[in-house]
């Protein structure tokens, strides 16, 4: 069957080009379904790209770059554990608990920045690991498949938070926490200014921090080289030698700790305080930054870039227009839906190339006669 | 003269290839016909063809002297052509009934109606000696038993024309025979039978005629009682073949490999190795004969650590290694040349760079600090391509999957070979691949040997370990009941050993 | 004691039903060999079509209303499985993929409908079905009180169901090619069967019976289509078909198990023994309960051997 494969390897040029073709196909569906519900679905798109600031306004840009923070680190998150072949459908629990632990220190804690934000973040980075480890090990001592530990664990993280956050960090009200203090806020002046006062918050440079240091693990150590052999065929990795139990675990308390820096971004920069019985979508969302961004870094912070913007826009799209806000989510989900079915592209890719091989043949045998 | 089945002049491209270029076979009534050709002549391409699996660019089918446009295999079903497939195709948790009825099922109403089934199973059984139990789950009834489950399947779709693919690859010596009688019955009740195979022996043994592909073309149709092995061997190959192997009388030395009474487990936990005592020293091929499933493999995978050991001892120039992990298994001087090369093997989504150091990665000059050296790794490769003759596209970069069968085989070879192990272990280092690079690998293995290391052949191929091995070892029931000379020994002697049908002895020296 | 069984079983019942449809949905979808992950979604979007519905249709079918609902959210879930069959089936994409395309596209379209159809992204249904007491049966000592009083009709629908299910699974031809596409579609092919079809019958009929379950949530106890309507009941069922090995009997009883664990933590409020208990012991005793399990049943759970993989002709 070996030659069966061949045209397919023939064409990983394509390949690269079937992101690009999903987000066309993606925005193609939201516009039919503005048309069939009634809504101009051109003014639609440019109210969004306006509300994202990609017309100039600094300061809604700035709320393009807050929203993308998280999906970077939530991408990343998704993205490493599959390329260890591993589903991490839990980011939004490991977010969560991220988050939470995040808060608890910002608000239990009176320390100095240098130290309180350091120590928040860590804290939000371990919490997200633990929570992680959970169906990592699950995984690799019991073979539970990790979509279905991520989503209790996710559930298990909803209820946590709602029985932690009342009892200990109570805020206003009894469905929310008191608001962390500024030594723990992500955000400072300078950036701010910059952005004419968007909440834009040193989570961006964590975020492309994390995205450099995942590049660097899967393309230049080792260790990468290891996690992605477990990825791409385990028992070949366990002929070789390499610990694919250990890896597995490892691999998801790394993909759980970007997770949990999520939720650190989130929680510290935007909201500066946690609301409880909330799941945060951006958990998902990250599964459709990764899936777009081919589970890359540089993919994943440029599709983070796009779906960003169409979350940062939304709001004025909504106000402007009246289109609900919810079209942005439905177009990631069309986008996720095609980027999983690749064959359907790639299907007409082909018939395209072949329509176009013929014209051209066509054209020669004219030429020739 | 009158044909059943006709395919003539068959074309078949797929991207790059010509599959099938020009190929005719004209089947008659009543007789055994065999399609002789190695792996990748085109066999399969044209077998799907038949069975409308692949439409032909060129070409034309008839049945019973029509024209017939085969566009699924439910066409060809309908027109009494039957297919037992090498890899069966059964539902485990069925049983046999529930099998051979999926597809056709009779029905009382809407009630599913097994008994009738089976009681009629239980006839077409008795009628041509195959005594299957109708009711037994596939799981639990042995490969010898579920292919005549394959073979009922057809019967009871009242197939006139069987086509056999590649029968005997998972059959003891005494199965094979079995199956050689029932065919002839088959053809003593008027069924037509296809056998394509590319072993020669069997084709003796029952074929009245034979077709022989090669690289894709139509070479010859030979009568079979006319034509000597050597001919047919030749026409297959396209060159004169010596089958037989040279090699020096082995001079084996030290022992390198001592297994005392080693117990393991299967997957299910039951006991698949027992007891089990073997001796392989420095300078000699020792190899394992024995059926599929007699603990082969989870001998292999214990000796190299895939698999945990329940008691027994594993030791290596003496040192105990029994409870080491695979690393260090692997660095105390084991090489493995695993049975699935795309499984264990390969990771076939790495470049060839990257599966090269696949057991050395960690180390210099791979490995700095955790760091990895990617020079370090090309540089490398391109020195195995050129020593072990790799042909691949693009060198180092080269993704292993859009390889040759031979080439990766080749590619596992150089690794294992390079890193020098004093004992190297070759499961199966032959199936699927094509003369070529068999003689090559034997060569390899035998080059080892010479070299003074202790090599360990696992095979199914009893021509193979006749060839190649100095001493042979028979393994039935997760036990060696049997060690003798490979010259002291020979194919009918293994087969009766092999199904456990004469107690063994184990002989030294 | 008895006081207490006599609240909680009622209720229990009440919460089992949906759940239960939903994982005999998943079932029809893995034993074709089709790995549904989407049920949630599939779920929701029959709750949000049930709502819609007997929102919409302003009393015009009167008491038939709640009936046609729930054939409308079953025909809405079939509707968006037929997506998941496409990419999975045809397409051969990453069956877990889809399945999370299918969850994120039907919570977000579903709101989208709900804001531009009503304004708002809350639906909520005046018209629902209503507990009742079944005659004579209610009448019997025992059970009589546990099983017949204050209950749903669509409870009965549910376990009817599950009878057909399972007749039709293991004793009719249907079933053994279903199931035959499930283990080893090679063979089903090789004998005949359609495995393409086979396969996205059992997606249609998953979604079929996934968007009744969400339907029966909107009309029985829940009465609100919301963003909550998500609430992680499909993945639940997820669960209880893993739990339930497969088997329409199997996830009868582990749909029971969790509905009778949904029940105490929602009523623990009103339970004076209960009462002192930390709330997340009992909201997350579902979940804990499932991983638990999961790893108990970790070595003997055997699912149909090809769900997850497309089925490919050329690979053997």
């Amino acid at each position: 069957m070996a030659k069966l494969k061949s045209p397919i390897a023939k064409n990983s040029r394509q390949d690269k080009l079937i992101p690009f073709l999903s987000v066309i196909l993606g925005f193609a569906v939201g516009a039919l379904i503005m048309l069939v519900s009634g809504f101009n679905s051109f003014a639609a798109y440019t109210r969004l790209l306006e509300g994202a600031g990609l017309f100039g306004n600094v300061r809604r840009l700035g709320g393009t770059l807050l929203n993308m923070t998280p999906l970077i680190l939530t991408g990343l998150s998704v993205a490493f554990g599959m390329r260890t072949g591993l589903f991490n459908i839990g980011a939004s629990g490991q977010m969560l608990m991220g988050g939470f632990g995040a808060v608890a220190v910002g608000i239990l804690f009176e320390l100095p920045k240098v130290i309180h934000l350091p120590l928040a973040v860590v804290t939000a980075l371990i919490l997200g690991a633990l929570w992680g480890m959970v169906p990592g090990i699950l995984k690799s001592k019991f073979n539970v498949h990790e979509v279905v530990v991520t989503i209790m664990m996710n559930w298990i993280a909803v209820w946590t938070v709602y029985y932690f956050v009342p009892l200990y960090i109570r805020g206003a009200f009894d469905t929310e926490s008191a608001t962390i203090r500024s030594t723990a806020s992500l955000r400072t002046e300078w950036l701010s200014d910059l952005f004419n006062g968007s909440p834009v918050n040193l989570g961006l440079f964590i975020a492309i921090a994390a995205a450099i240091a995942v590049w660097w693990i899967l393309e230049k150590t080792t260790f990468g080289y290891e996690l992605k052999a477990v990825g791409l065929n385990k028992d070949a990795a366990k002929y070789a030698g390499i610990h694919v139990d250990r890896n597995i675990i490892f691999s998801m308390m790394i993909s759980g700790a970007l997770a949990g820096l999520a939720g650190a971004t989130f929680y510290l920069g935007f909201t500066n305080n946690i609301k409880i019985g909330e799941l945060p979508m951006l958990g998902f969302d990250g599964i459709a930054v990764a899936l777009l961004g081919m589970n890359t870094p540089l993919g994943v912070v440029l599709s983070a870039f796009l779906f960003g913007f169409m979350n940062a826009g939304k709001g004025f799209m909504q106000a402007a227009t009246g289109v609900p806000n919810e079209l942005v989510q439905v177009i990631m989900a069309v986008i996720i839906f095609f980027s999983a079915a690749t064959m359907l592209i790639r299907r007409w890719m082909n018939h395209l190339s072949k329509r176009k091989e013929k014209t051209q043949k066509n054209l020669e045998k004219g030429g020739a006669q | 003269m009158e044909y059943v089945i006709e395919m003539l002049n068959i074309r078949k491209e797929f991207p790059g290839i010509v599959a099938n270029d020009n190929v005719t076979l004209q089947v008659k009534k009543g007789e055994i016909h065999a399609l002789l050709g190695e792996n990748g002549a085109g066999k399969s391409t044209l077998m799907s063809v038949l069975f409308g699996m692949y439409q032909p660019e060129a070409g034309v089918i008839k049945v019973d002297g029509e024209e017939v446009k085969m566009t699924n295999p439910n066409v060809a079903n309908a027109l009494g052509i039957g297919m037992v497939h090498q890899h069966f195709k059964l539902v485990d948790v069925f049983t046999v009934t529930e099998n051979i009825i999926l597809g056709m099922e009779p029905t009382k109403g809407i009630y599913l109606d097994t008994k009738q089934a089976a009681k009629r199973i239980k006839a077409l059984s008795d009628q041509y000696g195959l005594s299957v139990d109708p009711d037994a789950l596939i799981k639990d009834i042995s490969v010898g038993m579920q292919q005549r489950v394959e073979i009922l399947k057809m019967l009871y779709r009242n197939a006139d024309i069987l086509i056999f693919d590649e029968p005997t690859a998972v059959l003891t010596p005494q199965e094979i025979d079995e199956l050689m009688n029932i065919m002839q019955r088959l053809k003593a009740e008027g069924k037509s039978i296809v056998l394509i195979t590319h072993k020669l022996k069997e084709i003796k043994a029952v074929a009245d005629r034979c077709t022989v592909l090669r690289k894709g073309k139509y070479i010859d149709t030979v009568d079979v009682g006319k034509t000597p092995e050597e001919e047919m061997a030749r026409l297959m190959v396209g060159r004169e073949v010596n089958f037989k192997v040279y090699k020096d009388e082995s001079k084996a030395q030290d022992v390198v490999l001592k297994i005392s009474n080693l117990n393991v487990l299967d997957n299910r936990k039951l006991s698949a190795v027992k007891n089990l005592n073997l001796e392989v020293k420095a300078g000699e091929i020792f190899s394992i004969a024995g059926i599929d499933g007699n603990g082969q493999k989870e001998l292999v995978e214990a000796i190299t650590g895939l698999r945990p050991v329940t008691s027994g001892k594993i030791e290596i120039n003496g040192h105990d290694i029994t409870q080491l992990s695979v690393r260090k298994k692997t660095e105390s001087g084991i090489g493995h040349i695993p049975e699935d090369r795309h499984k264990h093997g390969l990771v076939l989504d790495y470049t060839l760079g990257e599966n090269m150091i696949l057991q050395s990665y960690y180390q210099s000059p791979f490995s700095n600090k955790g760091l990895l050296n990617k020079e370090a790794m090309n540089a490398y490769t391109e020195r195995l391509i050129q020593e072990f003759d790799v042909r691949s596209g693009q060198g180092a970069i080269t993704s292993v999957r859009s390889m040759s069968g031979g080439n990766q085989q080749k590619s596992i070879i150089a690794r294992e070979v390079d890193r020098s192990p004093s004992l190297l272990i070759a499961s199966q280092p032959t199936r699927g691949l094509d003369v070529g690079a068999i003689e090559y690998i034997h060569k390899r293995l035998i080059e080892e040997r010479d070299k003074g290391k202790a090599v360990l052949l696992v095979s199914f191929e009893l021509d193979e370990i006749l060839n190649v091995s100095d001493r042979v070892g028979v393994i039935y029931e997760g036990s060696i009941i049997d060690v003798d000379r490979t010259s002291n020994t020979d194919e009918n002697k293994l087969g009766l050993l092999m199904a456990g049908s004469v107690k063994g002895e184990v002989r030294h020296g | 004691m008895w006081d207490m069984m006599t609240s909680v079983i009622p209720l229990a019942l009440t919460y089992t039903a949906p759940l239960l449809i939903i994982a005999l949905g998943g079932l029809y979808s893995e034993r074709s060999g089709v790995v549904n992950i989407g049920l949630e979604g599939l779920m929701g979007i029959g709750a949000f079509a049930a709502a819609i519905f007997t929102v919409s249709s302003q009393g015009a079918f009167g008491g038939a209303t709640i009936w046609l609902a729930l054939v409308v959210a079953a025909l809405a879930g079939m509707l968006l499985s037929f997506f998941h069959a496409l990419a999975s089936v045809s397409l051969k994409a990453d069956q877990v993929i889809s399945g999370t395309a299918i969850n994120m596209f039907s919570a977000a379209i579903t709101i989208y409908m709900a804001r531009w159809l009503t304004g708002s992204a809350n639906i909520q249904i005046r018209r629902s079905f209503i507990r009742t007491n079944i005659p004579v049966l209610s009448d019997i000592p025992i059970i009589g009180p546990l099983l017949f009083t204050r209950v749903y009709l669509t409870t009965y629908v549910v376990f009817l169901f599950i009878l057909i299910s399972w007749f039709l699974l293991y004793k009719t031809k249907f079933g053994l090619r279903l199931r035959a596409c499930g283990e080893n579609p090679h063979s089903a092919d090789s004998m005949g069967v359609n495995v393409t079809m086979m396969r996205y019958i059992g997606v249609l009929i998953s979604g079929f019976l996934a968007g009744l379950g969400g339907g029966i949530v909107i009309m029985t106890y829940s009465k609100e289509f919301s963003q909550l309507t998500y609430n992680g009941l499909g993945f639940l069922a997820l669960a209880a078909l893993i739990f339930g090995k497969w088997k329409p009997i199997g996830i009868l009883g582990s749909s029971l198990f969790f509905g009778i664990a949904m029940t105490i933590s929602n009523i623990s409020v009103i339970v004076p023994s209960l009462r002192d208990v930390p709330n997340i012991f009992l909201n997350t005793f579902p979940y804990v309960a499932t991983l638990i399990a999961l790893v108990l049943f970790s070595n003997s759970s055997v699912g149909p051997k090809a769900a997850g993989e497309p089925y490919d002709v050329g690979k053997r």
